[in-house]
């Protein structure tokens, strides 16, 4: 027994080792720093320990600007892209023919750079001196007048941000859906039919308990997801974020530390232990939701 | 509700797009299933039978022929309006959802003048759950469930909105030895307490033969013969019925019609009033009387005892198998390399050789 145990450990110990140097240590120290008043990561030293960095972090205008952008983006594009992924994916596996094209098309956002994508979102979006861009185009042909949504009002700009997010996240889940949808064996869709079900009902009291697992693990995965968006903003709007009033929470941990105005570790740890916090409570309460109504 | 089935045929298409050979999976089936009976729909897995009740309960549509429950033509009604109950080979309980709340599943389905209050629908639920002894358990998950109580959930679920028919598939086949022995008697009980017409589904025909009023017997989509057990049981229409009939299995011989006597290997073993032809003999292990007079005479190879009876385990060369079975009152004492025996006349066969259809002796 003594020695399997040892045996054990051995085998854990890569991993082990690994997840320490590179995930725990750097957790407990970006802990450690965002209670040192003014950390220089030259000398190792700082001034002293308290709540000032949080209290700093809370009070300046470009996190709180992150922060609230962070949010909408958060609230609008979970659920949106969780719902119109569900919607497609029924759609998928009640369609025969030409399935597989259809599953190509809707996945392949996945595998396409975020970056690139992100450039041909600025072409059809942007408003130049030689162009108004292929979606003000459309929008003229409804009578409504063209909008700059790179460089011009902050409404169109968090819209063309959530866009760009729904459509990102959206053949992941799509994926995970048709599979989840899949596997709901036949045998209960006929045994609702012999019992005359409404279709309504089939979807609420059959189809969707039984995929709520997936659909929870999209939920909690896709807010996590959410409030680590960087790279979705910086493909649209470049790197100055702070300009564009575009920035995220995580984009400004990462202005804090290499940005322009950057070189300040401490400020960068407070922030994001604040988003830490704010992750955890919405997963924990993600949890608590889910026992209700996930059915395993 | 009495059932009938007119030439019914269900093609299914085929896949192999290089070689286009349909698969014929029910053909021409013609029958009648009288009200308030029990029915056995009987044969070798591929035969059809589960087809046969996907078409009776309209998951399937037809390729040609009529279905009619009672005088009402049901053949193009979806399975919604057919009002029939069905219990799925792997029950299908939603697994969400409590014993009760799976009962009661079919009754909030129900519209209009039907619609029932929540007291009526729990009311109902539980007098389906006493009749099937699980009124219990109406709180608890389906995973939390043995199998048999699943099925009886499941049988429940079926029998709750009153089905005109009851169908069953495979209703057996995920239960234990003795469970299954025990939930047979229970689905004849339940049956006969409620008469509903009830068609089930099996390939074991001892399960179909202890329970059925009739059984069907269905071979590659053709309806072989119909009866009761016990009459199919001694008067098989082919050699595939017989064959298909009994535990142990039929004992099936190579023989000969030779100048109005059955020969075996040579032997004549039986008068056979028919013309001279080389014929298939079955012969029931029930059939032979040990006899040291006996025109039958076979190598013995074991004995087995079972207490009430012995198994004569012998060999003869006509065979089809290298060794045949005699069962034998238990009084018997037998011994010796060779073994002879005279054989029942109403236990003994003859099948034409090429087509192996009953060839009936006078």
């Amino acid at each position: 027994m003594e020695k399997n145990n040892c045996k054990a450990w051995l085998y854990l110990l890569p991993a082990i080792i690994f997840l320490a140097v590179f995930l725990v240590y750097p957790l407990i120290d970006v802990f450690i720093y965002s209670f040192e008043e003014g950390y220089n990561s030259v000398t190792g030293s700082s001034f002293g320990i308290g709540l000032y960095n949080y209290r700093y972090v809370l009070r300046d205008p470009y996190f709180l600007m992150a922060l609230k952008n962070t949010l909408i983006l958060v609230l609008i594009t979970v659920p949106l892209s969780t719902a119109l992924a569900l919607l497609i994916s029924l759609g998928l596996s009640s369609v025969k023919k030409l399935r597989e094209l259809f599953q190509t098309v809707y996945f392949l956002p996945y595998v396409t750079n975020t970056l690139a994508v992100g450039l041909v979102f600025m072409i059809l979006f942007q408003k130049t001196e030689y162009s108004n861009g292929l979606i003000n185009l459309l929008l003229e042909l409804f009578g409504i007048s063209p909008v700059d949504f790179i460089n011009g009002p902050y409404i169109a700009k968090i819209s063309v941000l959530c866009i760009y997010t729904v459509w990102v996240v959206l053949p992941f889940k799509i994926l995970l859906l048709t599979s989840a949808l899949a596997s709901v064996k036949q045998d209960y869709y006929n045994a609702a039919m012999i019992d005359n079900t409404p279709k309504w009902r089939v979807f609420t009291k059959i189809t969707l308990p039984m995929i709520s697992p997936t659909l929870f693990y999209l939920v909690i995965t896709g807010f996590i997801g959410a409030f680590k968006a960087y790279s979705d903003a910086v493909a649209l709007f470049g790197t100055d974020l702070n300009a564009a009033e575009m920035n995220t929470v995580v984009g400004y941990i990462y202005d804090m530390l290499y940005g322009d105005g950057g070189g300040y570790p401490s400020y960068a740890s407070a922030a994001a232990i604040i988003l830490f916090a704010i992750v955890l409570t919405v997963t924990v309460i993600n949890l608590l939701v889910s026992r209700k109504h996930v059915h395993y | 509700m009495k059932v009938t089935l007119k030439n019914l045929t269900k093609i299914f298409p085929s896949r192999n797009n290089k070689e286009k050979k349909n698969v014929v999976a029910v053909a021409d089936f013609s029958f009648e299933i009288p009200d308030g009976k029990l029915i056995g729909l009987l044969g070798p897995s591929g035969c059809g039978k589960s087809t046969t009740l996907s078409l009776i309960c309209g998951l399937q549509k037809p390729s040609s022929g009529k279905i009619f429950f009672g005088e009402d033509d049901v053949t193009n009604l979806p399975p919604e309006n057919r009002g029939v109950g069905m219990v799925f080979q792997n029950y299908a309980l939603y697994p969400h959802l409590t014993v009760k709340q799976n009962i009661t599943f079919p009754l909030e389905n129900l519209r209009g003048k039907d619609k029932l209050t929540k007291q009526e629908m729990a009311e109902k639920a539980l007098e389906a759950a006493k009749l099937v002894q699980i009124e219990e358990l109406m709180d608890r998950k389906p995973s939390e469930l043995s199998g048999g109580q699943q099925q009886r959930v499941a049988i429940a679920r079926a029998l709750v909105k009153m089905p005109r028919v009851l169908l069953l598939d495979e209703p057996l086949s995920n239960l234990d030895a003795r469970l299954r022995l025990a939930t047979r008697e229970e689905i004849r009980r339940i049956q006969q307490a409620t008469g509903i017409t009830t068609i089930f589904v099996t390939h074991d025909q001892e399960e179909a033969m202890s329970i059925s009023d009739l059984i069907v017997v269905m071979k590659e989509g053709v309806l072989q013969q119909i009866g009761k057990p016990q009459e199919v049981y001694n008067d098989p229409c082919n050699l595939f019925v017989a064959k298909f009939l009994g535990t142990p299995p039929i004992n099936v011989f190579e023989g000969e019609v030779k100048d109005k006597k059955l020969c075996i290997g040579g032997a004549p073993v039986m008068d056979a009033d028919l013309p001279d032809a080389l014929v298939t003999v079955g012969i029931r292990p029930e059939g032979f009387i040990v006899d040291e007079n006996g025109a039958f005479e076979a190598g013995l190879d074991r004995v087995e005892v079972m207490g009430r009876d012995i198994s004569v385990i012998a060999k003869h060369p006509s065979c089809e198998t290298p060794l045949f079975r005699a069962i034998l009152n238990g009084e018997n004492e037998v011994e010796g390399e060779r073994i002879r025996f005279t054989l029942k006349p109403r236990k003994v066969y003859i099948f034409d050789k090429e087509s192996g259809c009953r060839i009936e002796v006078k």
